[in-house]
């Protein structure tokens, strides 16, 4: 972090570091902007409450000679104005903060999708070719990139102040939130949702690189096998191929269960006779409790992988899958 | 005026110990709540003390991670539902209420005895699970953190907190009949200070959101106890529908906690001004409003939780809403120092320090109700100086306001003057040095609930931490002279303030009947005659 500089934030221009936190993702100065138009009104509404407060208290102290007649009659033409400017302004804030807010989270279409699974009491993180980090986030700037955030055990929190961003962590949902760094440098970030004993231990740090180091970088790493080679091994090994056909090989049992090819962002139909579409959270859930949705046709007979998978290979295996709805 | 102590008072009456635990009386009941709740304010502090310790040092001062969470849970547990959610209501409300409508009780008095019991009970049960090793769930027990990972007595701890729950519900029925049944003949709903109609609204929400928090407690003990799933993913429960819950008491609750100090301070500002409250209607009417809004905006807690964009909107727009009734109080009180003629005794100038630190509270509590700004700083020291603005330096100003102006009435006695303006003044220093700090630290992106952070938030953690020191010191002060009073004060008159309430037309102390005979009531209790120009107050009169 840069040492605190003594500009006030809605005064600070796009590259600044209001009270020292560096403005480093394109959404930031913007979020600063509704906080120091915040801040601006706050003032304002405290200099005349203390102002009126204290030249009250002077003024018409006991025993002082100030006028005292002449008292306003029609208190409701009063009650009416300040009320009406209060609703005035607070719905003007209410606005400006929901359509930021909206925007936040809607992400571009194209992002590098970067997983980020929390656990008591540490960050993994898993880039798409299959690099893997603790307590550390390298990202390229520049370009837009989203975190699909899931837990391993409790709520956690993910929070870059310097991104103006945080999003809850929450087991069994995958939330995400994007964001496009556009500032080198290395900014930390934090767990903020209490999460047990090492809450405060779960902390580490962004590292925003120029587009070649980012390369360089994900080169450097050792074991780089994609997320989708890895999900492959871990459904031979899990055994998943014995039960379902994915690719070319055919299901080696003569247990009868759905094909995986093709499924993912498909609509299945149920047991019961609803339908969802197979997304992400669809197949976590089918391998984390199977039989809450078991596919129309067939028998509940798939055991849980709750505590044999975990989440960021239950999240291998969905790139897996995911796959083989790509021709790949 | 009289100023020797009556021969007969609720507190000469029968002396004996078993008198006053059976006891029967809403003053003595009242003062029995202030006993356990101003101990269990002393506990909560001490924890908060050892808390802003650990914090002088980037890698923790004094205790472990572990003892550190147990700590800030212990403190949060305490405060909340052992001080803050009863003190007011029940100890000042109870004793203050029935006096103020001209009645000789509550309408169930011994009702009234067993909140007190169920409220100890709980306190008790709470407390010796704290003791016996604490949990380290902070005091919103989030799930799956609580049901499924965290050690120790969860279930004693909220099972005391369940118990004291019906104690509060037992009050709100108590108070909401008395205030409909047994109001003086000319007491009409306009004519009825505006400290009951505070209590009203919280007793409203006491009903009705406390059984809410009981519901969830149970659940939680289900899930934790019996693994049921409910909010457990892993047993195919919602975690988030802990939160729907959770809030949809708690953040009432925050109503709660504040309502009956936005009262008191609406009682104290057309005394000590010697004027009619401005706007009266309009401040009667807001503590209804904020009551009833306040159950509509728990989803502001939940903007970065995971729940819809839609909702997160919705609960936004609500959130500004009900920050409306609360400026309209604070113009109605700069309406009521206009043209007054404004003494400054002690509980006047605590009234005017809740101006400044509840203005500081609610104005930064729009930082947190516009969406885009709350995802930057919720969860961060931004949230817990907000609501420690309102909740310790509002709420526990309040608090003391309306001790220092019912101390003479409810003790018999004066407390010392300057010595109360002395605490007045330092703890409204003390609590700015300590929390005004958090606002940037919460800016710069430090979390909450850390044993330990980075070095480079030290400066403001040591400087928050000075000023707990003053803060400290300040709220033990008040301790000592009210002792010394309870002993030595001089003898009160029965309306030292020369204020126009009922509770100021019978003798300090009261006679355990309260009124011979019951008042009949003629006008409103703020009708102080219009000043022409510079008049004396009539106090002395």
């Amino acid at each position: 972090m840069t040492p605190p500089a003594m500009v006030s934030p809605d005064m600070a221009p796009l590259g600044m570091a209001p009270l020292g936190v560096p403005q480093a993702s394109t959404v930031a100065p913007e979020v600063d902007a509704l906080i120091g138009a915040l801040l601006a009104i706050s003032l304002a509404v405290l200099a005349l409450v203390f102002g009126l407060l204290l030249t009250y208290v002077v003024r018409y102290r006991a025993g002082s000679d100030a006028f005292r007649g002449d008292l306003a009659a029609k208190t409701w033409r009063v009650e009416i104005a300040w009320t009406a400017a209060t609703l005035l302004v607070f719905f003007g804030l209410f606005v400006w903060g929901a359509d930021l807010y909206a925007r936040l989270f809607e992400p571009p279409s194209a992002t590098l999708n970067i997983n980020v699974v929390g656990k008591q009491w540490m960050w993994k993180i898993e880039h798409p070719g299959g690099q893997r980090e603790i307590n550390a986030l390298h990202v390229p700037v520049g370009r837009p990139v989203r975190l699909v955030l899931t837990s391993e055990d409790v709520i956690h929190d993910f929070s870059i102040p310097a991104f103006r961003l945080k999003h809850d962590v929450v087991p069994g949902r995958y939330l995400s939130i994007w964001f496009q760094a556009d500032r080198i440098g290395d900014y930390p970030f934090f767990c903020t949702q209490f999460c047990g004993t090492d809450h405060a231990a779960m902390r580490g740090a962004v590292h925003v690189m120029s587009q070649p180091d980012y390369a360089r970088w994900l080169d450097g790493q050792p074991a780089s096998r994609s997320l989708v080679r890895q999900g492959q091994t871990l459904f031979m090994r899990f055994g998943c191929s014995g039960c379902h056909q994915a690719g070319n090989g055919l299901a080696s049992s003569t247990v009868h269960a759905p094909s995986l090819n093709g499924i993912y962002g498909r609509p299945v139909a149920l047991a019961d006779g609803s339908t969802v579409i197979a997304d992400d959270r669809y197949l976590h859930d089918s391998m984390t409790d199977p039989n809450s949705q078991v596919v129309a046709g067939y028998a509940p007979v798939m055991p849980t992988f709750a505590h044999v998978a975990s989440e960021a290979e239950i999240l291998d295996l969905i790139a897996y899958i995911r796959s083989l709805s790509q021709g790949g | 005026m009289s100023l020797t102590l009556p021969a007969r008072s609720y507190l000469t009456e029968d002396g004996r110990l078993r008198s006053w635990l059976l006891s029967t009386d809403h003053k003595r009941i009242g003062l029995l709540y202030l006993g356990t709740t101003t101990a269990f304010f002393f506990l909560g502090g001490a924890a908060a003390a050892l808390v802003r310790l650990q914090l002088i040092e980037p890698d923790g001062a004094i205790v472990s991670p572990e003892t550190y969470n147990r700590l800030f849970t212990m403190h949060g547990v305490i405060m909340v539902w052992f001080f803050l959610v009863p003190v007011v209501p029940a100890a000042l409300g109870n004793f203050i209420l029935p006096l103020m409508l001209g009645a000789r009780d509550l309408a169930f008095p011994r009702l009234n005895l067993l909140s007190w019991y169920l409220f100890v009970f709980g306190g008790l049960l709470s407390l010796s699970a704290l003791a016996a090793g604490g949990v380290d769930t902070g005091w919103t027990f989030y799930t799956p953190l609580t049901s499924d990972y965290a050690k120790g007595h969860i279930v004693l701890v909220t099972a005391g907190i369940f118990i004291a729950g019906f104690s509060t519900i037992a009050t709100g029925v108590n108070f909401i009949i008395t205030i409909h049944r047994l109001r003086a003949p000319g007491l009409t709903l306009y004519r009825l200070p505006l400290f009951v109609w505070s209590l009203y609204a919280t007793s409203v929400i006491f009903v009705l959101a406390t059984p809410v928090l009981a519901i969830t407690l149970v659940l939680l003990a289900f899930e934790t106890i019996f693994h049921v799933g409910v909010f457990d993913p892993n047993l195919g429960g919602d975690p988030l529908l802990f939160q729907h819950l959770f809030w949809f008491y708690s953040h009432p609750a925050v109503y709660i906690m504040i309502l009956p100090g936005l009262g008191i301070v609406s009682e104290i500002i057309p005394v000590f001004s010697r004027r009619p409250i401005f706007g009266y209607k309009f401040v009667a009417w807001s503590s209804v409003a904020i009551s009833v809004i306040g159950f509509l905006v728990w989803g502001h807690h939940m903007f970065v939780a995971g729940t819809s964009v839609y909702a997160a909107i919705v609960f936004s727009m609500l959130s500004y809403l009900v920050a409306v009734p609360s400026a309209i109080k604070v113009f109605n009180w700069l309406g009521t120092l206009h043209k007054g003629s404004i003494r400054f005794d002690a509980p006047m100038l605590y009234a005017l320090g809740f101006i400044g630190l509840f203005t500081i509270g609610g104005l930064t509590g729009l930082f947190l109700a516009a969406l885009a700004s709350d995802v930057h700083l919720t969860q961060t020291y931004f949230v817990v100086a907000h609501f420690h603005y309102i909740m310790v330096g509002a709420m526990v100003s309040a608090l003391f306001a309306g001790l220092h102006y019912w101390w003479p009435k409810i003790t018999g006695r004066m407390y010392p003057e300057v010595w109360g303006r002395l605490a007045a003044l330092l703890i409204f220093f003390g609590f700015n040095l300590t929390f005004f700090p958090q606002f940037i630290l919460g800016f710069q992106g430090m979390p909450r609930r850390y044993a330990t952070y980075p070095a480079h938030f030290q400066v403001l953690n040591v400087l928050s931490s000075a000023g707990a020191t003053i803060l400290a010191a300040a709220y033990l002060l008040p301790l000592g002279y009210f002792a010394w009073s309870l002993a030595r004060g001089e003898r009160a008159p029965a309306n030292p303030w020369g204020a126009l309430g009922l509770e100021w037309q019978v003798p300090s102390p009261p006679p355990v009947e309260n009124f011979r005979e019951t008042p009949t009531v003629t006008g409103s209790p703020y009708a102080y005659p219009p000043m022409e120009d510079g008049v004396q107050d009539a106090a002395d009169g």
